[in-house]
């Protein structure tokens, strides 16, 4: 049996690790605040620039954008965003079981995939499998710039240009509420034709300044960009919660682990009296 | 009075939202005047003030680049960075050209030229609607 001094080792460790932990939670409590509220400020923009590109789509523009065209698909990229630290959860785990499914899937159609990665986590995963990685962008920190993400979707989009690929793929966490993060894979090329709007009932087209091209090309490329940022600071917002969960959880169990112990202990300390005891009496009695 | 509807918003945020009887902006090609019932345009955004104005009010917003969506009843302004005008840091811009010219100055091959002349061109029209603003007061 085990005795009292290890016993209290033991609790003390514990006891140790439950008040970093839910130190943890409480700053990533905190952190969600945040991290929500920046989820939250970017979302006019997304909003706005979706408008915009279906009112190009409804137009009657002389220049089809290749976004548009559906090729037939020989490779894809992946754009994966995952967090920079762990300790939240099967997050990351869930994402990138997702995204290896679907390029085994697309695998079986003859697609090849590659990977641009945000995020640590997804590197070092990626790294592990094997994939092929065309760009990292990683530790961008709780408040991330979206410059920061402009020259990893910049080698997405080039490749695209240059028929590398045909078919660019975002995945992330999207955020449903603070206990559930839902993991995702979105087609972003080809772009998905807009939906039917009242404009389009009649002939019309923009006046560019400068040029058709020049300008749909800019505005294509903020739009992805924008998508990409989108999804970081939404999966930012995830990891927080996922985290907070993860430690409160991981707060309770040492909790119960505790108590176990505390139980445990007193079982070693009465045993041991009571040995004592018995011994003291069979010593008396043997005298 | 006739009025357009305009939004202006950044990627990290939403900056203004309102109506207005005339919008005033710098556009890729030139200045733009904007009233309502403006044919379909979309037009590439300089460096540079967009004003709004509704009624006798005015507002400005500095813009560092962008886009701009102009149907007859509604102008979006997709800007790349953009922030309160009035907040701006005069000292900060001139800081911030007198950096980009002398990586002017020394032009080396380490240096994208290209780079450090927007940089030129962003701080100059930074300082731009400070001025005007500050006439303005």
């Amino acid at each position: 049996m085990a005795n009292t001094k290890e016993v209290r080792k033991q609790i003390a460790s514990i006891k140790g690790t439950q008040k970093i932990t839910s130190a943890m939670e409480m700053v990533a409590a905190s952190k969600m605040k945040k991290t929500q509220d920046s989820m939250l400020e970017g979302r006019p923009y997304s909003l706005k620039i979706k408008d915009v590109i279906a009112h190009i789509a409804s137009a009657s523009s002389e220049y089809p954008h290749p976004f548009y065209q559906e090729r037939t698909p020989k490779k894809a990229c992946f754009i994966v965003i995952s967090s920079d630290k762990g300790l939240c959860g099967g997050l990351n785990t869930n994402l990138f079981r997702q995204v290896i499914n679907k390029s085994a899937e697309l695998n079986k159609e003859g697609i090849e995939s590659c990977f641009a990665l945000v995020g640590t986590k997804a590197a070092s995963f990626f790294k592990g499998v094997g994939g092929q990685v065309v760009a990292v962008a990683d530790k961008l920190g709780d408040k991330p710039n979206p410059d920061d993400l402009i020259g990893l979707t910049k080698v997405a989009l080039d490749m695209h240009k240059n028929g590398d690929i045909d078919q660019v793929y975002l995945c992330s966490n999207s955020f449903v509420n603070t206990m559930t993060q839902k993991p995702g894979v979105q087609q972003l090329i080809p772009l998905a034709p807009a939906e039917q709007d009242e404009l389009i009932s009649t002939h019309w087209d923009y006046i560019y300044e400068p040029e058709a091209k020049e300008l749909l090309d800019g505005l294509l490329t903020r739009y992805i960009e924008s998508l990409v940022y989108q999804a970081v600071v939404e999966n930012n917002a995830c990891e927080q919660a996922a985290k907070m969960i993860a430690m409160k959880s991981a707060t309770d169990n040492a909790g119960d682990l505790i108590k176990e112990l505390e139980l445990l202990y007193n079982n070693v300390r009465q045993a041991a009296i009571t040995q004592e005891l018995s011994e003291i009496v069979g010593g008396a009695a043997a005298v | 009075m006739s009025t357009i509807k305009i939004s202006i918003v950044s990627s990290s945020e939403e900056i203004y939202s309102g109506e207005a009887t005339m919008v005033f902006a710098t556009g890729s090609l030139g200045e733009l005047g904007i009233a309502p019932g403006h044919t379909p345009l979309l037009t590439g955004l300089a460096p540079g003030p967009v004003r709004v104005q509704n009624g006798s009010e005015e507002e400005a917003f500095y813009c560092s680049g962008g886009f701009i969506e102009i149907q007859p009843d509604l102008v979006t302004v997709l800007s790349d960075t953009a922030e309160r005008a009035d907040s701006l840091d005069e000292s900060e811009a001139i800081k911030a050209k007198e950096a980009a010219e002398q990586d002017l100055a020394n032009k080396d091959a380490t240096l994208d030229y290209a780079k450090a002349s927007a940089q030129l061109a962003e701080a100059v029209a930074r300082l731009k609607t400070i001025q005007k603003l500050r006439k303005n007061q």
